[in-house]
């Protein structure tokens, strides 16, 4: 009915920390000096690009089935109380959920992207000690 | 139907990522990252679906094909603008 707005709430929040953490970067110059490192707002990128992505292509399904039309209220499930009601049951369940699973995703690959950083210094300095 | 092409758009998508990286010069990440997104979402709403109304965890329909299209096709134009928005190939502003 409605359930992407919740990921699409978080892409919203999440776009203005990555800004955020952006300028901290600059202000720092960790983004020209790690160069083999990704910086933090580009692993938050991923997650913006999830969820912004996702919530997209779900709008484009809801309006598919004639959940989100282009005049007000632009849900057709507020248009009776009952209808209202199953609406938020759903955004508190399903978009809840949705938007959880895809933060599970990102700490994950944010996760990995981590360990093979440090798989890959700790090469570059066996290799480095080696000659 | 659509929950099925959109995950095999990502499988597609994350595949050519790979072949193409190291270089990224046609944010096919951003691509597959699109495709990613939606194929968790619709895979939980399918699960809570299945699990609460016992609904079908895969819809196969002619309706839903023609939704799984327009879906990639969608994630593409998103995609296609803004790699023209970037221009890695300076083809617009030279």
């Amino acid at each position: 009915m409605a359930c992407f707005l919740v990921p699409m709430g978080e892409s919203v929040i999440m776009s203005i920390v990555q800004r955020i953490v952006e300028k901290r970067e600059k202000k720092s110059g960790k983004l020209n000096t790690e160069k083999n490192k990704l910086s933090m707002s580009s692993k938050i990128s991923w997650l913006n690009k999830l969820l912004w992505g996702g919530s997209a292509l779900l709008a484009i399904e809801h309006i598919w089935h004639g959940e989100v039309v282009p005049w007000f209220p632009f849900l057709t499930a507020m248009e009776s109380p009952e209808e209202t009601s199953a609406m938020l049951n759903e955004i508190s369940t399903n978009g809840i959920f949705m938007a959880i699973a895809v933060t599970i995703v990102w700490v994950i690959m944010v996760i990995i992207s981590d360990k093979m950083e440090k798989v890959r210094d700790i090469s570059v300095e066996k290799s480095k000690s080696s000659v | 139907m659509y929950f099925i092409l959109t995950c095999l758009a990502a499988v597609i998508t994350t595949l050519l990522w790979y072949i193409k990286s190291p270089e990224n010069k046609y944010k096919l990440g951003f691509l597959s990252l699109i495709y990613w997104g939606a194929t968790i979402m619709w895979f939980i709403d399918h699960l809570i679906g299945y699990l609460i109304e016992r609904g079908e965890i895969f819809e196969i329909n002619l309706d839903a094909t023609m939704l799984g299209i327009v879906v990639i096709i969608t994630g593409l134009v998103i995609w296609e603008i803004s790699l023209l928005i970037s221009d890695p190939k300076k083809v617009i502003v030279k």
